[in-house]
């Protein structure tokens, strides 16, 4: 058997996180109610945090903790409120025939086809790394902010860019128009 | 010793097709939007997975792009849903067919 030659701490981590990540995802595609939806990303957001940690990315799962499950979910739920929950979404109604069919079939063939891929592929390039071996075990945070603010600095200032944009973006997509403007378009 | 990257990357494939189902069969915009997030997360665990096993930092930087780059996805596609729900009173994307040849 595989699993007798691994440390059975690191497979109950793995099999913790695959839970979470799992039932998680599947309660996203399948509830009603948006808020449950977003109640069950917040468990996948945790279980792929809790991976991250087995694999010495400790700042990333913090990153994952404080913006995804932290922002991004809040961000989700304000506009859910904002909007009110919209009852009339039927989960069952299918407007397109053959839809969900067709989905899962693309769907099962791009997921076998992935693991395929990864089962006949031979990882090692060759290729030596750009910013030095990776420090396990101890936590490679400071490796990480070494590689960011010096390798990828140009991208991590064209990211601040892209921020600004986006909050310029939301504030005047979210922005209510004016009265004035409004009753000159209806009249 | 930690269990092999290929159970790590089949359960972020597996991630990665719930997300897309859920993309291709729900209608309402919001719930759209979080399995686009289910899906970039798959592809996040993939990064950190090969960060670990060909012992390169890059792929935790590229998760770190990753990330900035949803949260402005997200900020400016919650901004869009706000906008159309104004003038619709409804999130479903089959709503939207104004545009349709």
């Amino acid at each position: 058997m595989v699993a007798a030659t691994y440390a059975v701490p690191a497979i109950l981590v793995f099999v913790t996180s695959a839970l979470l990540i799992l039932a998680g995802a599947v309660g996203v595609i399948s509830v009603k109610n948006p808020v449950h939806a977003a109640i069950c990303l917040i468990m996948t957001l945790f279980g792929v945090a809790v991976a991250f940690v087995a694999q010495s990315a400790d700042f990333l799962a913090a990153v994952q903790i404080i913006v995804y499950a932290g922002a991004i979910v809040v961000l989700f739920l304000f506009v859910i409120m904002f909007l009110g929950v919209d009852r009339n979404m039927h989960v069952s109604v299918e407007p397109l025939v053959g839809q969900r069919a067709f989905a899962a079939a693309g769907v099962v063939i791009t997921v076998a086809g992935l693991i395929t891929l990864m089962a006949t592929s031979h990882w090692v390039t060759g290729a030596t790394s750009v910013t030095g071996k990776l420090v396990t075990g101890n936590g490679n945070v400071k490796q990480l902010g070494t590689a960011v603010f010096t390798t990828y600095l140009f991208a991590f200032e064209a990211t601040a860019a892209l921020l600004i944009i986006a909050v310029v973006g939301a504030v005047l997509l979210a922005r209510r128009e004016r009265a004035t403007t409004e009753e000159e378009v209806n009249a | 010793m930690n269990v092999p990257a290929s159970w790590y990357l089949v359960l972020a494939a597996v991630l990665f097709g719930v997300g897309a189902f859920g993309l291709l069969t729900r209608r309402s915009a919001l719930i759209m939007f979080m399995c686009l997030e289910l899906m970039l997360n798959a592809v996040n665990l993939t990064f950190v997975t090969f960060s670990r096993t060909l012992s390169d930092i890059s792929g935790q930087a590229s998760v770190f792009f990753v990330m900035v780059v949803a949260a402005a996805e997200v900020t400016v596609g919650l901004g869009i849903v706000v906008a159309v729900f104004r003038r619709r009173s409804s999130t479903s994307v089959d709503e939207l067919s104004e545009l349709k040849g």
